[in-house]
């Protein structure tokens, strides 16, 4: 099996979950990878301080599009504040791949916007 | 194949030492001669015996070493401008071929484009033949347009003739050879309609020098960019300019050598090429640019195009042998430069750059600096081999079965 692109990253490539749009949503934000062109948006949909739904959109690679599938199946129900101290580690434990400093942005493209959603702070990862 | 085989062409590897490396067990597949060429020995090593046995202040020294320097610089400036048939006094050293597309932009189009005016560009130029005129229109109140790429990466050349023939148009910039199509613009053309309509040309040569005999007497543009790094040179950039033109121009950086005279209020300025050469040049680096056509020169750029134009029409065959793959540009070798730009059927170009590093193999993945063609085109990002003179068909079996092998790791 190979190392980066293992079965359930591309299985998550393939069939990404939660993508698509979510109307009506509460949080919006969308951002891309300078370097290689991926985008990614996300709409969140907020009951009770917590995630009550969301959907991903956007194109890209295999890395950006699987982290942010992996990850969206475990944001749901997640409160808000907790979202906004998740970082750069918890997105690649997620994957559970070790990544490259050269996909390093690739990976943490899903973390980025979820945190612009939800802090309105694009500039995380510095 | 014989045409290659016996081309003498396949034995320059052995100057570029970096040919050799090997990773994951495999020599080095170099396939990305459009971002940057590698160097042959004698660039590296003309610039390092400047530095060991030449090197001093240029222009102003009067002892002998600093006129061995001053020498060696405006000497690699004579041969740089004879490699593209220009006049060395209106052929200026600049950081690259951003900063020579800038001069321009700030030198010429701040004094001669205003409100009401247009400036047309085409939607295959790199973002630095297209950032500039945006901020030039927005300061100016000029009008920015493009014209357009057809489905088969060609220029719309009538739609070229129906913009010019409006009458607006005071500048009009264009690549000689798409960074991703590869497509060689018909540049003499080009030029020859837009100064009957009475616009100014400015020609982004930064792919086509290192690969393409250039005659710029011939191509007849107003001002060409090029940049040493593409041509096996280093970093240093080149802006041909015409005479008249230059004359008229004022300065764009100011300060140190760009001079004549300095009085406590006012300045004048050097003669040309020097009024646009402010502060303290590059010298190691036009030693290197110098030795770089000096090198492209004895091969001969016609056997140079001819090995490029092989190299090309065997990609171009063997391509689309990989299931799922798309080449983008001319499908004729004839109109097209050394570079192959590509999408496969469910994977990302960044995947498959990725899966190609495996097998040693450099290929670029993204926007190449040209977002608005890639839009054009319907796509955020391409996959891009492009080839050099040190490359042989080898280079591109090795791409093809790379390509194959990533194809089974994504399942496909």
């Amino acid at each position: 099996m190979d190392a980066l692109y293992r079965d359930y990253i591309l299985d998550h490539y393939k069939n990404p979950r939660n993508f698509g749009e979510l109307d009506p949503h509460d949080l919006e934000f969308h951002d891309h990878n300078p370097l290689c062109g991926d985008e990614l948006g996300v709409h969140i949909l907020v009951e009770d301080g917590k995630v009550k739904d969301l959907r991903f959109h956007g194109q890209g690679c295999a890395i950006s599009q699987a982290a942010a599938s992996i990850t969206s199946e475990e944001l749901i129900g997640m409160p808000i504040e907790e979202i906004e101290r998740l970082g750069a580690e918890w997105a690649i434990d997620q994957l559970g791949i070790e990544i490259s400093p050269t996909r390093r942005k690739c990976a943490l493209l899903g973390l980025k916007v979820l945190r612009g959603a939800t802090t309105g702070d694009p500039s995380w990862p510095e | 194949m014989g045409a290659v085989a016996q081309h003498p062409l396949v034995d320059v590897r052995a100057d570029f030492p970096v040919l050799q490396r090997e990773f994951s067990g495999r020599r080095v597949a170099y396939l990305d001669s459009a971002a940057t060429s590698q160097r042959p020995r004698q660039v590296v090593e003309a610039m390092d015996v400047f530095q060991r046995h030449s090197y001093a202040p240029i222009h102003r020294g009067v002892y002998e070493l600093a006129r061995e320097s001053t020498d060696a610089f405006e000497g690699a400036r004579e041969r740089i401008a004879a490699f593209v048939n220009w006049d060395p006094a209106c052929s200026i050293f600049t950081l690259n071929a951003t900063e020579a597309i800038n001069l321009v932009a700030y030198s010429w189009g701040r004094h001669n484009v205003g409100e009401g005016d247009e400036v047309l560009i085409t939607e295959m130029e790199h973002h630095s033949n297209i950032v500039p005129w945006q901020i030039l229109c927005e300061e100016t109140g000029a009008r920015l347009r493009y014209v357009p790429v057809s489905d088969s990466g060609e220029l719309a050349l009538d739609q070229l003739d129906a913009i010019l023939a409006e009458g607006r148009v005071k500048l009009l910039g264009v690549t000689h050879v798409s960074n991703v199509l590869g497509t060689i613009n018909p540049i003499a053309e080009i030029t020859r309609r837009a100064r009957a309509a009475g616009a100014v040309t400015v020609v982004d040569g930064a792919q086509a020098v290192p690969q393409l005999p250039i005659d710029l007497a011939e191509l007849d543009a107003d001002f060409y960019a090029w940049t040493g790094h593409k041509a096996l040179g280093p970093t240093l950039g080149m802006l041909h300019g015409r005479r008249e033109l230059l004359e008229a121009m004022p300065p764009f950086l100011a300060g140190g050598h760009m001079i004549k005279r300095v009085e406590r209020e006012s300045s004048s300025w050097n003669d040309l090429p020097w009024k646009f050469e402010a502060g303290t040049s590059d010298v190691t680096e036009a030693v290197g640019l110098g030795a770089a056509v000096d090198y492209l020169g004895a091969i001969g750029m016609d056997a140079v195009r001819a090995h490029e134009r092989e190299l090309t029409a065997y990609a171009l065959e063997q391509l689309p042998e990989v299931e799922g793959l798309t080449v983008f540009g001319p499908s004729d070798a004839e109109r097209r430069g050394g570079v192959v730009s590509f999408a496969i059927d469910g994977m990302h170009p960044h995947d498959i750059a990725e899966l190609c590093d495996r097998e040693a193999g450099c290929i670029r993945a993204g926007h190449h600096c040209a977002q608005p063609l890639m839009r054009c085109h319907g796509l955020d990002a391409t996959t891009r081999a492009s080839c050099g003179v040190y490359n042989s068909r080898d280079a591109d079996d090795r791409l093809v079965e790379a390509l194959g092998k990533g194809r089974e790791v994504f399942g496909l």
